[in-house]
C-alpha cells in the first residue's frame, strides 16, 4: 500500500499529551500517538523513553494522570484490560502468557467459547473456528494441541488469532521480534501486513531498524518520555531517527574517569550453550568498564549468568586471573572474586522480606562467622560500612529492603557485592527503573571502582550508558559476538548496526 | 505414483503417531490401565474376586470416595486443596444420624437436602476465608479440619447412632440395586457424570483451569477468580456433605469420628487420578477412577491373599508413583519441545 | 522492571502489625506470641484449680515433648517454602520397629540404633524425592505419609507392643528435683538449642531464609538450595525417629497407628508461631512458643474438664486466626497503603517491552 492510502485514512486512535508517573518517577512526560485505519506504525525509542507505558496506556493496564485519548473519535477511559479489549484494542506483549494446560482453540476463545447443544462448548465449533483463523493467518498450527511448550513464535500467532476473533481494530505487538528467527520473523510480517489490508492500525515497538523500515508505514519517536516526531517512513533515514532517539549530548552525562588498565581478569574462551549462545570470546581487564550492549533476546544476560554459573554451559572456558573456574557453581565463582548484580533486583538480588543489613551481608555469610557462627550484631556492623559508603538512604538497617526506593534498593545490592572485594564485577542493567540523580551515582561509583582497578562488565540496552561508560562495547546479535568496539569506534549507529546486524 | 504411495503411507503414520500421542495426552490413561491391570491380574489369581457379591461391595465402598474424590478434583484443578472434607462428611453424617433419630417421619429426600446443606455450608466457610484472606488452602483447610470436627465432637459427645434408628428405605440404598448397581452408586455416577460435563463444557468450568494453569493471567485476563474459587469449595463441601448422608446409609453407625482421616486418601485419589497438585490438569472422572483403585487395592489384596497390613504401604508407593511419572512425562515433553520442532505441520 | 501485582502485596504485607522494620516485626510478632503464652499460663494458674503445680509442669511437657521436637526441623522445613507432612507417619513407622524388635527379644541399645536409622532413611527418601527429583513436597510427602504409616503396619501388624524396660520408661518420665521438669526436657533443649543455632546464627540458616523467599536469590548468592533441603529432611527424619523412640517409652506402647494425625498439629502449632507457610519467615522462638501454647491451652482446659472437642475447636480456630487475621489486617492497611505504593511501583503485566 501507498503513502496516500495511509494518510488519507480516517483515524482510529489517538493519545495525545498523556503523562503517567509513578512517585518521583516520571515514565511519560508528553505521549502522544495517532494511528489511521489501514496501517502499520512503528513505536521506537531508547530504554526509558516512555513506550512501554505508553502501550500499557494503550491496553488499559495503567491510567494516565493527564492526557487526551480517544478511539475513532470518541473519548475513552480505560479502566482495565477489559475495556480496552472491548473498544478494540489488542496488546501483544513480547512473552505472550497462555494458559498452557489448555488447548490452543481454549486459549483463544477463553471466557468466550462457541456454545452448542445445550448451551455446552462445543469443542468441534471452536476447533473449526481456530482452524478458520490461522488459515486466515497462514499459519499452521493445531487448535486441539496444549499451548505448553509452544514456540514464542507460535504463541504470538495465536494472541494475533485472538485478537482477529476479537474483531481488534487496533493491534500493539511489544518487540514482536524479539524473540523471533528469520522464517519467523517473515512469517509475522506477513500477517501484519494482511492484517493491514483488512483495514486494522497495527502499532508495533521495536529496536530493529531494518524490520522497522520494511514494515512500517510511519514511524513515531519517543526519547526520555516525550513525543519527538512522527516521520513518513519512506520520506526519513535511520541516521535521522536514530538521532531524535538518542539526541542529548552523552559525554556530559556519565562521569567516566580514565583508569590504568592492567591485566585481563576475565577471560572467556569460545564459550557456548547450544541454541542460546555460540562462541563468545572475549576479556576484560583491570581498570576496564566493557560494555556488552545487543537486543533484548541477543544472549547477554545468558552469556553472564553462564559465566558466574548460575547457568551451566556446553563448551568453552571461562578464567579469572588465570584460574578457571568451574561451570554451575556460583560459589566458586564468588570465591575466586566474581560479584554479578543481576536484571531483577526484586527477585534475584534482594531478598525482599529481609532487612538492610541482612541483605548487604548474605554474600559475607561465611566470611563474617566465626567457629561457624554468625550474629546480627556483627551483620549490622558490616552492613553499615557498606550502607554509609554507598550512601544508602535508610532510617533503619533493620527495616526490609522492600520499603526502600528503587534506586536505594539498587545500592544495597552493589553493597552486597562490593563487600566481598571482586576482581571482576559483572553488572546487568544497572540503572533500570532509577531515579537520574541514583542513576549518575551508580555511574560515578562503577567508574571509580575501575579506578581502584577493579574489572567491570556492563550489560545494558541503554545506548547512552553504554557509550559514556565503557571503554570497549561489545555487541551481540542472536547468540553470537558481532563486534569488539573499542571506545572511539563506538557510536550509536555502529553500535545500533551491529546489535541489528543490518550491515551484514 | 510412488509419490503418492509415499503420501498415503506418510498420512496413515502420520495418523497411527496422531493417535498414539492424542492416547499419550491423556493424564487419566496411566490409571485406567492400572485399574484394569489390578482387576485382571486379580481376577486370574482368584476368579471369585468378580463374583457379584464382591463387585457389589467394591462398588458400595468406592461410592463415597469417588464423590468426594470428584469434589475435591474440583477444587485441586483451581491449585487449592481442601483438607478439611472428612470433618465435613463426619459433621454430614451426624446430622443425617441426629435428623432420621430426632424427626422418625422425616422424608429422606429432605435428610439429603439438609446434609447437603450441612456440607455446602461448610464449604462456603472455606472458600469465604480463602478468596477473602489470600492465606494457602492447605493452612484454612487445616484449620477448619479442626474446627468441623471439635464441632462434631462436642455435639456427639460419646453419642453414637446405628443404622436402627434410621428407615429401612434408607439403609436400602445401600442394598438395592438397579441394573448391577447400587443406588448409592449410582447416585455416584450422576454426581461424576454432571460435574465432568461442567467443568468440561462450560465457559465457568474452562475458567477453573485457566485459574489454576495461570492465576495472575487469569486475573488479568478478567476472570472472576474469587467468585470462581468460592464456588469450587461450596460445590466440594455440598458433597462432602452428600458423602456424609450417604456414609449414614451404607455404614452402621455415625458418630464423633466419623470420616476422621478421609481427607488425604481423597486427595491421594485425585493424585493418583491424574489431578495435578499445581492445578490446571487434570478430571474429576480421572479422580474418580483413582478413587475406584485404591478402593480396589484393599479388595483385591485380601482376594489374593496378601496380607491386608500391605494395603496403606501400596497406597503410598501409587501415589509417589503417579506423581513421579507425571513429572517424568513432563520432563520429557518439555525436552522434546525444546529439541524438536514447534508448530504441527 | 519486574515487579508484578504480588510482588506490590507482598511489600505491604512485608509491613508488619506493628509497623515496625522487619527486624521489628519478628521480635514483635514473637514477642507478643510470648506474652500470650505468659497471659495463658497466668491466667490458667490463678483459674484452673491444680494447674500451678509441679505434676503439672511434668505431665504437660512430657506430652509436649512429641510436638517441641517435630517442630524443630518443620520450621526449618517451611522457612526454606516446602513442608513435610510424613513426620507422624516416620514416628509411627519407628515405633513400631522399636517394638517389633523389642518383642523379638534384641537388646535395647540395637533397637534405639535401628529406630535412628529408620527415621534417617525415610528423611533420605523425602529429601531425593523433593530435593533432587524435584517433585511437590505437599504432594512427596502425602505420598510418604501413606507409605510410611503402611510399612509400620507390615512391620507391626496387630500387635501392641507394651513391655518395655521399666527402669528405662521411669527414666524417661521421670523429674528433675522437685522441680516437676521432666529430666529428658535436658535433651530437648539441646536439640531445640542446635536447631535454633542453625536457623539463626550460622550462614546455612542465613542461606535458609534467602530460599524461602526465592530460589533465584539463594543460588546467586552462592547458596545450594537442593543440597540444603536434602539435609533438612534428612534431619527431619531422624528427629522423627528420636520422638519414636521417645513416644515408645513414653506411653509404654508401640502401635502401627502411634502418633497418627500429629503432622497436623505440628504445622498449626508452628505457623501459629509466627512461621510463614509461603518461606522465607518464621524463628525457632515463635514455633516452640506455638507449641507451648497450643499444649498450655489443652492442658489447662482438659483440667477444667472442657472437652477434648472443645479443645480442637480452639486449636483449629487459633490457627486460623493466627493466620488470617495479620493478613486482612495488612491488606486493609494495603489498600490505603496501595494508592501511594502503586504510584511508585508500577504494577506489571505479562512481560513487558523494552522500558523501565
Amino acid at each position: 500500500m501507498t503513502n496516500d492510502h495511509a494518510s488519507a485514512a480516517p483515524i482510529v486512535l489517538e493519545l495525545h499529551n498523556a503523562v503517567k508517573t509513578f512517585g518521583p518517577v516520571v515514565a511519560l512526560a508528553d505521549g502522544t500517538i495517532e494511528l489511521r485505519k489501514g496501517e502499520i506504525h512503528a513505536l521506537v525509542g531508547e530504554n526509558g523513553a516512555g513506550k512501554s507505558t505508553l502501550v500499557k496506556i494503550l491496553a488499559g493496564v495503567y491510567q494516565p494522570d493527564r492526557g487526551h485519548f480517544t478511539i475513532s473519535g470518541a473519548d475513552v477511559h480505560f479502566h482495565n484490560v477489559g475495556d480496552s479489549k472491548a473498544a478494540g484494542v489488542s496488546v501483544i506483549y513480547q512473552e505472550p502468557t497462555l494458559f498452557p494446560d489448555l488447548t490452543v482453540a481454549e486459549n483463544i476463545f477463553m471466557g468466550r467459547q462457541h456454545l452448542g447443544r445445550m448451551r455446552l462448548i462445543s469443542r468441534t465449533t471452536m476447533r473449526q473456528k481456530a482452524a478458520e483463523l490461522f488459515e486466515q493467518l497462514g499459519v499452521r498450527i493445531d487448535p486441539e494441541r496444549l499451548a505448553e511448550g509452544l514456540s514464542i513464535a507460535d504463541q504470538q500467532m495465536i494472541e494475533i488469532a485472538k485478537a482477529i476473533s476479537l474483531d481488534a481494530s487496533v493491534l500493539v505487538m511489544d518487540e514482536p521480534t524479539a524473540a523471533l528467527s528469520g522464517t519467523e520473523v517473515e512469517r509475522l510480517f506477513d500477517v501484519a501486513r494482511s492484517l493491514r489490508e483488512r483495514g486494522a492500525a497495527v502499532l508495533f515497538i521495536s529496536h530493529r531498524f531494518d524490520e522497522v523500515f520494511a514494515l512500517s508505514d510511519r514511524i513515531t519517536v519517543l526519547r526520555d518520555g516525550r513525543y519527538i516526531a512522527t516521520h513518513e517512513t519512506q520520506a526519513v533515514t535511520v541516521d535521522a531517527i536514530v538521532h531524535e532517539m538518542v539526541g542529548r549530548d552523552i559525554d556530559a552525562m556519565f562521569p567516566k574517569t580514565d583508569a590504568e588498565i592492567g591485566d585481563p581478569v576475565l577471560t572467556v574462551d569460545s564459550l557456548t550453550q547450544k541454541g542460546v549462545f555460540r562462541d563468545i570470546s572475549f576479556e576484560v581487564r583491570s581498570g576496564e568498564i566493557v560494555g556488552l550492549a545487543g537486543l533484548v533476546g541477543a544472549g547477554r544476560t545468558e552469556v553472564a549468568r553462564a559465566i558466574f554459573g548460575i547457568d551451566s554451559y556446553d563448551s568453552g572456558t571461562v578464567t579469572i586471573e588465570g584460574k578457571a573456574l568451574k561451570p554451575g557453581d556460583p560459589m566458586s565463582a564468588i570465591k575466586a572474586g566474581v560479584g554479578f548484580v543481576p536484571e531483577d533486583r526484586r527477585k534475584q538480588g534482594l531478598v525482599m522480606s529481609l532487612g538492610v543489613a541482612r541483605n548487604a551481608t548474605l554474600t559475607l555469610r561465611h566470611a563474617l562467622s566465626r567457629f561457624g557462627l554468625i550474629t546480627g550484631a556483627t551483620e549490622r556492623r558490616a552492613g553499615a560500612i557498606w550502607t554509609d559508603r554507598l550512601h544508602v538512604k535508610t532510617g533503619n538497617l533493620d527495616a526490609a529492603v522492600s520499603t526502600l526506593s528503587g534506586g536505594n534498593q539498587q545500592k544495597v545490592v552493589l553493597a552486597k557485592w562490593l563487600a566481598t572485594e571482586p576482581r571482576l564485577l559483572i553488572v546487568d542493567e544497572p540503572t533500570r527503573g532509577i531515579d537520574v540523580a541514583t542513576k549518575a551515582e551508580v555511574h560515578r561509583l562503577l567508574s571509580d571502582l575501575a579506578s581502584r582497578g577493579i574489572a567491570i562488565l556492563m550489560i545494558s540496552s541503554e545506548l547512552p550508558e553504554v557509550l559514556g561508560m565503557a571503554d570497549r562495547v561489545l555487541v551481540m546479535h542472536e547468540g553470537r559476538l558481532t563486534a569488539d568496539l573499542p571506545r572511539a569506534e563506538a557510536t550509536p549507529q555502529s553500535v545500533m548496526a551491529y546489535a541489528t546486524a543490518v550491515s551484514q | 505414483m510412488s509419490t503418492v504411495q509415499t503420501e498415503q503411507t506418510k498420512s496413515q503414520s502420520a495418523k497411527a503417531s496422531d493417535i498414539f500421542s492424542a492416547l499419550s495426552r491423556i493424564r487419566e490413561l496411566p490409571v485406567m490401565v492400572a485399574l484394569v491391570a489390578l482387576v485382571l491380574g486379580t481376577f486370574l489369581l482368584n476368579p471369585r474376586f468378580l463374583n457379584s457379591q464382591s463387585v457389589k461391595d467394591l462398588q458400595l465402598n468406592a461410592t463415597i470416595v469417588i464423590i468426594l474424590a470428584a469434589g475435591q478434583a474440583v477444587v485441586l484443578i483451581t491449585r487449592n486443596v481442601d483438607l478439611s472434607v472428612g470433618s465435613i462428611l463426619g459433621l454430614s453424617g451426624f446430622t443425617t444420624g441426629t435428623l432420621f433419630a430426632v424427626a422418625p417421619g422425616i422424608p429422606i429426600w429432605l435428610v439429603f437436602v439438609i446434609g447437603v446443606a450441612v456440607g455446602g455450608l461448610l464449604g462456603a466457610f472455606n472458600g469465604l476465608l480463602v478468596t477473602t484472606a489470600r492465606v494457602p488452602a492447605l493452612v484454612i483447610t487445616l484449620g477448619t479440619l479442626y474446627i468441623y470436627r471439635g464441632i462434631n465432637n462436642a455435639w456427639a459427645g460419646g453419642k453414637e447412632y446405628f443404622s436402627g434408628d434410621r428407615p429401612k428405605a434408607f439403609g436400602n440404598l445401600s442394598v438395592d440395586t438397579f441394573f448391577g448397581l447400587p443406588i448409592i452408586t449410582i447416585m455416584a455416577i450422576v454426581v461424576v457424570g454432571v460435574l465432568a460435563v461442567a467443568l468440561g463444557r462450560t465457559r465457568q468450568g474452562r475458567d477453573l483451569y485457566a485459574i489454576g494453569s495461570e492465576p495472575e493471567a487469569a486475573r488479568l485476563f478478567g476472570i472472576a477468580v474469587g467468585p470462581r474459587v468460592f464456588v469450587a469449595f461450596l460445590i466440594n463441601g455440598m458433597l462432602a456433605g452428600l458423602g456424609g448422608v450417604l456414609y449414614a446409609s451404607r455404614f452402621s453407625s455415625v458418630g464423633a469420628s466419623t470420616g476422621t482421616g478421609l481427607e488425604l486418601d481423597v486427595v491421594a485419589a485425585a493424585v493418583v487420578g491424574g489431578v495435578a497438585i499445581f492445578g490446571g490438569v487434570g478430571s474429576v472422572v480421572g479422580a474418580a477412577i483413582g478413587a475406584l483403585l485404591l478402593t480396589t487395592i484393599t479388595s483385591s489384596l485380601t482376594a489374593i491373599q496378601v496380607d491386608k497390613f500391605w494395603q496403606q504401604a501400596v497406597v503410598g508407593v501409587l501415589i509417589l508413583a503417579a506423581i513421579i511419572v507425571d513429572r517424568i512425562a513432563s520432563l520429557r515433553r518439555a525436552r522434546r519441545l525444546r529439541e524438536g520442532g514447534d508448530s504441527d505441520e | 522492571m519486574s515487579s508484578t501485582l504480588t510482588d506490590t502485596r507482598t511489600e505491604a504485607s512485608s509491613r508488619t502489625l506493628l509497623g515496625g522494620s522487619f527486624g521489628g516485626a519478628l521480635r514483635s510478632r514473637d514477642t507478643v506470641l510470648v506474652a500470650v503464652l505468659l497471659m495463658a499460663l497466668v491466667f490458667a494458674s490463678v483459674s484452673v484449680d491444680r494447674f500451678a503445680s509441679t505434676v503439672t509442669v511434668g505431665y504437660l511437657l512430657l506430652d509436649a515433648i512429641p510436638l517441641l521436637l517435630l517442630a524443630l526441623p518443620m520450621t526449618l522445613i517451611i522457612v526454606t517454602g516446602e513442608i513435610d507432612l510424613s513426620v507422624a507417619s516416620i514416628v509411627g513407622l519407628t515405633t513400631a520397629t522399636v517394638g517389633t524388635l523389642w518383642l523379638n527379644g534384641y537388646g535395647f541399645l540395637v533397637t534405639a540404633i535401628a529406630a535412628l536409622v529408620v527415621g534417617i532413611l525415610a528423611g533420605v527418601t523425602n529429601g531425593f524425592l523433593i530435593a533432587y527429583v524435584g517433585l511437590p513436597s505437599l504432594a512427596v510427602t502425602i505420598g510418604t505419609l501413606a507409605l510410611y504409616r503402611g510399612l509400620a503396619l507390615v512391620v507391626i501388624g496387630d500387635n501392641a507392643v507394651g513391655d518395655f524396660p521399666p527402669d528405662l520408661s521411669a527414666f524417661v518420665t521421670s523429674k528433675i528435683g522437685g522441680t516437676g521438669i521432666p529430666v529428658v526436657m535436658v535433651g530437648v533443649l539441646v536439640i531445640a538449642a542446635i536447631f535454633a543455632t542453625l536457623l539463626h546464627f550460622t550462614p546455612f540458616g542465613r542461606g535458609l531464609y534467602a530460599l524461602g523467599f526465592s530460589k533465584e536469590a539463594a543460588t546467586f548468592v552462592g547458596f545450594k538450595g537442593a543440597r540444603a533441603k536434602f539435609w533438612l529432611y534428612v534431619a527431619s527424619g531422624l528427629v522423627c525417629g528420636i520422638v519414636g523412640l521417645y513416644w515408645s517409652l513414653r506411653y509404654s506402647s508401640a502401635r502401627s497407628d502411634s502418633a497418627a494425625g500429629l503432622e497436623l498439629t505440628v504445622i498449626a502449632a508452628v505457623l501459629l508461631g509466627g512461621v510463614s507457610i509461603f518461606g522465607g519467615r518464621g524463628t525457632i522462638t515463635g514455633a516452640l512458643t506455638g507449641v507451648l501454647l497450643i499444649a498450655v491451652i489443652n492442658y489447662a482446659l482438659r483440667l477444667q474438664r472442657v472437652p477434648q472437642e472443645i479443645l480442637i475447636v480452639i486449636t483449629g480456630s487459633l490457627l486460623i486466626i493466627s493466620v488470617v487475621g495479620p493478613s486482612i489486617y495488612e491488606r486493609l492497611r494495603a489498600a490505603i497503603h496501595t494508592r501511594s505504593v502503586n504510584k511508585r511501583v508500577p504494577a506489571a503485566v505479562p512481560a513487558g517491552g523494552s522500558d523501565a
